[in-house]
């Protein structure tokens, strides 16, 4: 059953330096149980579009098109209908728990505020679930870590606190943004592991975003590549990894220190001087005439395989 | 923390002993003479030469520098602070007087400040680049350059000369605490209303606000709660610099409406050049102004945990 | 710098107190021209009559235009308080420079001594030091002097102790560039900004601590027409003659003002913390 369906999704901003085009005419689908994968370089908008999602933009953000959560347009309801969603409904990890998380209260405040505003316990309640949920994420002799600050925690343990804040409400979706950005090799993978045996035991969906394409490979099921602020490439785990189609999609994994470590020519366009026609062709090494004025459809080439390409037009 | 305090507190006593040391050359180094002016006080007339020598013996005023130095650091580090020229009482006596009046007027006027700042800067900047946030600039860069002497006259020209609500000046109930205390916090009310605005609107755009959001807490709880107490760390450190704005602003406020503080006593004491009373009184807001610094580092770490922690771990 | 010009036009407030200051500027400059009376002229005839055709804002109490008078009080405001910044910047660059550069025991010195002269508040200080050595403007502008370089010199010592580690200066020295160009050539630039936006808040602030001091009797004595003097003088008249302390103060406070929007027009352009942010 499907959970979410974005379609043609349109996030634009203005900063002092040029109106930023984040996201453009994005149509993802994310079923119930599913974990898809949003994978792409830093500054390719995936982020914008993660919170996009929970409308978390500042007031200033054109946002257009349709999310459709339960068949609901979450563009469409009021701030009270959506902050009903908000950590209930779809919850949101976030990278870098340091700042993510207020250095003034304690992980048990911080950990405590889903449950007594979404469950309506009353906050000694609330705490028997902290100490209950901390556990499950595996902090070390949680009832007396509540107490603690959110600078107190190791890295490890602070992104453990912020997956448990974001689990509290047993929400249909989870977004995970970057949830193993800046840890340790060795404390990475239990984060990952964590995540994997969390979102595999329920019903829940996952949102992956990342760049680090190890990690999708171990808690995906589905992927959808992006470049800035379009999806590219879409396909399962295993039908992307074996037969990668867009040529990003294809340098990207060739840059993998598995795969040959080879370089890709130049960088990625900024979001606010994106080029004409198939953003990639600049750096494309198939480029011809028509990539640089035409905008490629995204094409259907084997069974829920999609690529944004005219190679394959 | 108490090796925090402590250090904290050996600068306070370091800087207190250049405090008393300036205040002693500067009285010292004087280029006129008290004895005139006090015995033509006292008698009435142009004193004798005889006469100013005999004052000079009496107060020891002929003894060479490091001596009369020595003497006074001696003096006060036991808690006597000298007499009077003009009143002959101790000048620690003339401040214990005289400060309670002091503290009320300061009191009353950072009441005035805290309860209009706090609530208007954080409205300020939840509406950013509204038509309340740029009144408050306004108001707020008006307030911080209004002379509060001017201010002073002003509210007495109005309120009391022409409207006769208040009286001018004085001492006594709080019909005479009023203008003097809006005189006082008007700049104080500028400047922590600016400050409480740009530092709520730097809480607003940190991670954990949005994360705080991302739950779905109302508006309401997200400031409150997880933006308040952030934004306030540095509104407390600047409200502690601002007790020493207080005593300078008293000094004019004081002046102005003949109010009996400490302020007005120590102009009357430049007035006639009352020398204990200007060393003492300056030795004296000197260590209140140190002392509250200190206090406010004390607090700091309270609303702060990551000082905190810091300073736990700099024990270990 | 171009661009910091380019937002600071935009800034509206910022710009109404550069017009401000440019204005009272020219009538300084221009006061012995274009004031109607002599400012310090007696005329007992005329003795605290309001505002009319011959005199705009009125006569005080012996008979002096106010409006010469107030014309004459921007000269003198303006022109002390500019020596005045001057003096505590340069003192402020030498001695934060010094300490900075030197480090050691000189550094420790000089920064005890900032630290006992930040004990004071600034105005305190400075009415003793005035009351001490007597009154008069000169005193008052030596006061202040002596005081107010303490914010200048943190800026700059904090700046150059950033600076000096950094590894473009070990590369000028090594490639045998002289301490005064290092100095010059790395650490002015950087510390440039913060020192134009304290000195412009300071003209403000110098000039209220100016008349502050005026009004109570320390600094300039009648009959210059100072503004915090004249209200002074004009005190005792408050009932019959309320216009001799509305317009020296309403000069204070316009331009004290205009210092201030300028200066937090100034800080805004230059603080790229101020940039718009993108996530709510």
């Amino acid at each position: 059953m499907t959970l979410l369906s974005i379609q043609n999704l349109k996030v634009h901003f203005h900063t002092e330096d040029g109106a930023v085009r984040a996201v453009n005419d994005v149509d993802l689908v994310i079923e119930e149980g599913e974990t898809l994968g949003l994978i792409g370089e830093t500054g390719c908008g995936k982020t914008v579009l993660g919170l996009s999602i929970l409308r978390l933009l500042s007031e200033n953000t054109k946002v257009e098109g349709k999310i459709l959560y339960k068949g609901k347009d979450l563009l469409k309801l009021n701030e009270g209908e959506m902050r009903k969603i908000r950590g209930k409904e779809i919850a949101m990890i976030f990278q870098n728990p340091l700042t993510s998380m207020n250095p003034v209260l304690t992980i048990g405040t911080q950990i405590s505020e889903p449950f007594e505003l979404h469950q309506g316990l009353k906050k000694k309640d609330a705490i028997q679930k902290v100490i209950a949920i901390l556990k499950l994420v595996r902090i070390p002799s949680p009832s007396e870590r509540i107490n603690e600050y959110p600078h107190e925690f190791s890295g490890g343990m602070r992104q453990r606190a912020m997956i448990a804040m974001g689990l509290a409400c047993e929400p249909s979706l989870i977004l995970a943004d970057e949830p193993t950005k800046g840890l340790d090799v060795t404390i990475q993978a239990q984060v990952v592991d964590l995540m994997k045996e969390l979102t595999t035991n329920s019903k829940t969906s996952m949102l992956l975003i990342t760049h680090d394409l190890g990690v999708a490979a171990e808690l995906c099921d589905n992927i959808a590549v992006m470049y800035p602020g379009e999806i590219v490439e879409y396909a399962d785990i295993k039908e992307l990894f074996k037969n990668p189609k867009h040529p990003y999609t294809q340098g990207f994994l060739g840059s993998l220190p598995g795969r040959g470590l080879k370089p890709m020519n130049g960088m990625s366009p900024s979001l606010i001087d994106l080029p004409e026609g198939c953003k990639f062709h600049p750096r494309c090494p198939f480029a011809r005439e028509r990539c640089k004025n035409k905008r490629p459809e995204m094409v259907e080439i084997g069974k829920k395989h999609f690529v944004r390409c005219f190679l394959y037009d | 923390m108490i090796k925090f305090i402590a250090r904290r507190l050996m600068i306070a006593v370091v800087v207190m002993l250049g405090v008393s040391l300036i205040s002693f050359s500067l009285v010292f180094f004087a280029p006129g003479n008290p004895a005139e002016v006090i015995i033509r006080a006292e008698i009435g007339e142009e004193p004798t030469l005889e006469e100013i020598e005999f004052f000079f013996q009496e107060h020891g005023l002929k003894a060479p520098f490091f001596t009369q130095c020595a003497q006074w650091l001696y003096m006060i580090t036991h808690g006597d602070l000298g007499t009077s020229f003009r009143t002959e009482e101790p000048v620690l006596v003339e401040f214990i007087d005289r400060f309670p009046a002091t503290l009320e007027l300061a009191v009353a006027a950072m009441f005035i400040a805290i309860l209009i700042s706090i609530p208007l800067g954080i409205l300020a900047a939840m509406k950013q680049n509204s038509v309340l946030d740029h009144g408050s600039r306004f108001v707020a860069l008006w307030g911080v350059s209004m002379p509060n002497f001017w201010l002073g006259l002003l509210l007495i020209l109005f309120f009391s000369v022409r409207l006769d609500l208040f009286p001018c000046f004085g001492y006594g109930g709080i019909e005479y605490l009023i203008l003097p205390a809006i005189t006082l916090g008007t700049g104080m009310t500028a400047s922590l209303m600016r400050l409480m605005r740009a530092s709520m609107l730097e809480v607003l755009r940190q991670d954990y606000i949005r994360t705080a959001r991302a739950k779905g807490l109302m508006e309401r709880v997200v400031i409150w709660k997880h933006g308040f107490k952030n934004a306030l760390i540095p509104v407390v450190t600047v409200m502690g610099m601002q007790v020493g704005h207080l005593l300078a602003g008293a000094v004019i406020v004081e002046t102005i409406f003949a109010w009996p503080g400490v302020g007005k006593f120590l102009v009357d004491g430049i007035y006639a050049r009352d020398y204990p009373v200007i060393q003492g009184f300056i030795l004296i807001i000197a260590l209140f102004f140190v002392l509250s610094n200190l206090a406010v580092d004390i607090l700091y770490t309270y609303l702060d945990p990551r000082i905190r922690y810091d300073v736990k771990k700099g024990m270990k | 710098m171009m661009s910091i010009v380019q937002q600071l036009k935009k800034d509206k407030i910022a710009m109404i107190g550069a017009v401000i200051i440019l204005f009272l500027a020219g009538i300084a400059i221009l006061a012995p021209h274009i004031t109607p009376y002599d400012p310090i002229e007696l005329d007992l005839e005329n003795r605290l009559s309001s505002s009319d055709v011959n005199h705009l804002m009125g006569t005080d109490n012996l008979g002096r235009d106010v409006l010469s008078r107030v014309i004459y009080g921007a000269r003198i405001s303006l022109s002390m308080a500019t020596v005045v910044v001057v003096i505590v910047m340069l003192l402020g660059i030498a001695m934060g420079t010094i300490a900075g550069y030197l480090g050691g025991i000189i550094d420790g010195t000089i920064m005890r001594v900032v630290d006992v002269l930040l004990a004071f508040p600034n105005i305190i200080l400075a009415l003793v030091i005035a009351g001490i050595l007597g009154p008069s403007l000169t005193n008052v502008m030596i006061a202040l002097s002596a005081i107010w370089w303490v914010g200048y010199a943190r800026i700059i010592r904090g700046s150059v102790l950033s600076v000096k580690e950094k590894e473009f200066v070990e590369a000028a020295r090594a490639m045998g560039c002289s301490d005064t160009h290092i100095a010059i050539r790395h650490i002015l630039p950087n510390v440039l900004s913060p020192v134009i936006v304290l000195a412009t808040l300071d003209m403000g602030h110098i000039i209220l601590s100016i008349a502050a001091l005026s009004f109570l009797g320390l600094g300039a004595q009648p009959p210059i027409p100072e503004w915090g003097t004249m209200l002074n003088e004009g005190r005792p008249f408050m009932e019959t003659a309320p216009h001799l302390m509305i317009f020296p103060g309403l000069m204070i406070m316009v331009v004290v003002l205009a210092f201030n929007f300028l200066g937090d027009g100034l800080r805004d352009a230059l603080d790229p913390r101020m940039k718009e942010v993108m996530m709510k």
